[in-house]
């Protein structure tokens, strides 16, 4: 069980992609090597680069639709680094917003989410409707003559797209059309947005884990699907799944069988495999308890009454880690996790998470979900500290060279259809980057 | 959630408060020594250890995404984690300090004894100290001249983990 499996993924890196070197990031041959330079994690200009060169042009993830379901639902957060209000607009249509008051600057909304028709500055009573429109402000004849309220509504990004639920913006004015920048991406998209029947869809769940690491953003790009890390730094989660009855090795090439590592183009990736974890859609294993089983068959059962067999088995049993290029990560693995994060200096990251759903399921399912989820993922569960921990102490050997010294990201470089412990995927990533960092040789 | 009215002056008929702090005191030492199986002990066979995230502290505790929803073989896992040295957050483990003050009673209809009160833990690593704060609520099973907890339910008093060490790898 593969997935969409890319033709690139055929044929070694070495010999499709020619070796390149720049002032980051060196991509060698004979010898055969990719190391990525350090200082990319702790320079204040790379930051303010980054800045403008990815986030302020690539497409980048806002949010869910079921997050807003009615008209003057809104969501406020930070994107990229910007607050914004992630609207449903009273005719239905979702809305990104700058929130910030065209007359001094001003949030024109504190609260976290909400129902709400207008959205009032409380600095100078200026008011919005949620298409952003200004609509009315106090002593509107003081304002000098031709100055029209048309003028003056909330800015917005430059263009906002969606995907089978999934919102992005850009900042970008030439940004190609989002489905085109997805890329192969949409394929486990769909996967993931399959998991509920069409009439249902997939929703997030209320609860949200935002945290935060002290260390550079692109090493939880990294991290979040590098399989090389998963038993010296997951021992305790493996562990404790065995005790409850589950069949785990160990070892990388028992437990993460047929797994692959593939390349779905403008930096996107994905690592495919079948883990030894159970999944509420739809593996049962021991350690969800034995009073957990029929809800999993049953759900397994109705997948395969919505999209047939095959597609069926693909859904329920390929765990795959996907990231979106630059900042988002959908993982399908012991529940479905939606995972984003923004610098705030080069040595710390804001990290949201959520959990994604069907939207009818079951209170019993929903407890295997969660039970699932947590197990490994969020803040407080058995594994996502001890990378937090990881990372931060990446960010700390930094300081032993500051500036100096070259991170290794060779392995598998030189195989074809590597398997998820190699690190195709980290440097897909990075050759993304480099290029649009304007990476001089 | 174990509900707590906030404009109700709580107090139980059947129970002393001094007894019910001592009990939250041992408690408390417990954490703090890292005997964190004694710990464990202290729940039920139905025991539950809940954290609710922090966007959402009024939530649906079981269908909503919690930070921690133990039962009894979640808490089970968890202290095994904890115990190891590959727990690699807490290797070295921190040291913690915990403050448990305004300690409520309430009789609560479930024959239990309901508990509110306030804690504040401070965890030190060498990366640094950090402190949390909670509104924690029990309701405690008396059992042999002392009590087992049934539920325990902390609700943080924070609006992201970002400013309190980006984690929550302790029990509260
Ligand atoms: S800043 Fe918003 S009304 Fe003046
Ligand atoms: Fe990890």
């Amino acid at each position: 069980m593969t997935g969409f499996a890319p033709r690139s993924s055929h044929v070694a890196e070495v010999v499709r992609i020619p070796g390149r070197e720049t002032e980051f990031v060196r991509d060698l041959r004979s010898p055969n090597r990719f190391l990525v330079s350090r200082a990319v994690f702790t320079d204040e200009t790379v930051l303010a680069r980054e800045r403008e060169e990815v986030f302020s042009k690539c497409w980048i993830y806002v949010g869910h639709v079921s997050e807003v379901p009615k008209p003057g639902d809104f969501v406020a957060r930070e994107v990229a680094g910007r607050p914004v209000l992630f609207t449903r607009n009273s005719a239905g249509d979702v809305r990104v917003l700058l929130n910030s008051c065209s007359h001094r600057g001003a949030e024109v909304c504190r609260e976290r989410r909400g129902n709400q028709r207008r959205f009032r500055c409380f600095y100078h009573s200026w008011s919005f409707n949620n298409d952003g429109q200004l609509v009315s402000m106090p002593d509107e004849e003081g304002f000098p003559e031709g100055f029209r309220k048309e003028d003056h509504g909330l800015a917005q990004p430059a263009a906002v797209g969606q995907y089978r639920g999934f919102v992005f913006l850009t900042f970008n004015e030439e940004a190609e059309p989002l489905t085109d920048y997805l890329a192969d991406a949409k394929y486990y998209l769909d996967l993931t947005a399959d998991q509920a029947a069409d009439s249902v869809g997939m929703i997030v769940q209320p609860g949200t884990h935002e945290y935060s690491m002290r260390s550079n953003w692109k090493l939880l790009a990294e991290n979040s699907s590098d399989g090389y890390h998963a038993i010296p730094v997951h021992k305790t989660y493996l562990d404790v799944q065995k005790s409850r009855g589950d069949q785990i090795a160990g070892s990388t090439d028992k437990d993460w069988k047929q797994s692959h590592a593939f390349d779905l183009g403008n930096g996107h990736t994905v690592t495919v495999k079948q883990a030894p974890w159970g999944r509420p859609i739809a593996r049962w294993r021991p350690s969800m308890g034995d009073d957990t089983k029929a809800t999993v068959e049953e759900s397994y059962r109705r997948l395969v009454e919505v999209h047939g067999e095959e597609r069926a088995q693909l859904i329920a049993n390929l765990d795959f880690n996907m990231l979106i290029f630059p900042n988002l990560v959908i993982n399908n693995i012991m529940a479905v996790i939606i995972r984003t994060f923004y610098p705030n200096t080069p040595g710390h990251m804001n990290v949201t998470a959520w959990s994604l759903a069907p939207a009818d399921e079951s209170p019993a399912a929903r407890r295997v979900r969660n039970e699932s989820f947590l197990s490994f993922l969020g803040p407080a569960g058995l594994a996502t500290p001890d990378d937090n921990e990881a990372l931060e102490s990446c960010q700390r050997g930094y300081q032993s060279r500051p500036g100096q010294g070259w991170n290794d990201v060779s392995r598998g470089m030189d195989k074809a259809d590597p398997p998820n412990w190699d690190e195709l995927q980290m440097r897909t990533f990075w050759r993304r980057w480099d290029e649009l960092m304007g990476g001089k040789a | 959630m174990i509900d707590a009215p906030d404009s109700v002056q709580l107090s139980s008929k059947r129970y002393d408060r001094a007894r019910v702090e001592d009990f939250l005191y041992y408690e408390a030492q417990l954490l703090d020594a890292w005997k964190l199986e004694e710990w464990r002990d202290l729940f039920t066979a139905d025991g539950r250890y809940v954290v609710p995230a922090t966007d959402n502290p009024a939530g649906d505790v079981d269908m909503d995404l919690n930070l921690i929803d133990d039962d009894l073989v979640g808490l089970h896992g968890r202290v095994q984690r904890l115990m190891s040295t590959y727990a690699h957050i807490e290797n070295p483990r921190s040291t913690t300090a915990r403050v448990v003050s305004n300690v409520r009673l309430w009789d609560d209809d479930s024959g239990d004894l309901g508990v509110r009160c306030t804690v504040v833990v401070y965890r030190s690593r060498l990366p640094g100290t950090t402190s949390y704060v909670a509104d924690v609520r029990y309701l405690l099973r008396p059992e042999d001249g002392s009590f087992r907890i049934a539920a325990k339910h902390a609700i943080l008093g924070h609006h992201t983990l970002r400013d309190v060490g980006g984690v929550l790898s302790i029990i509260l």
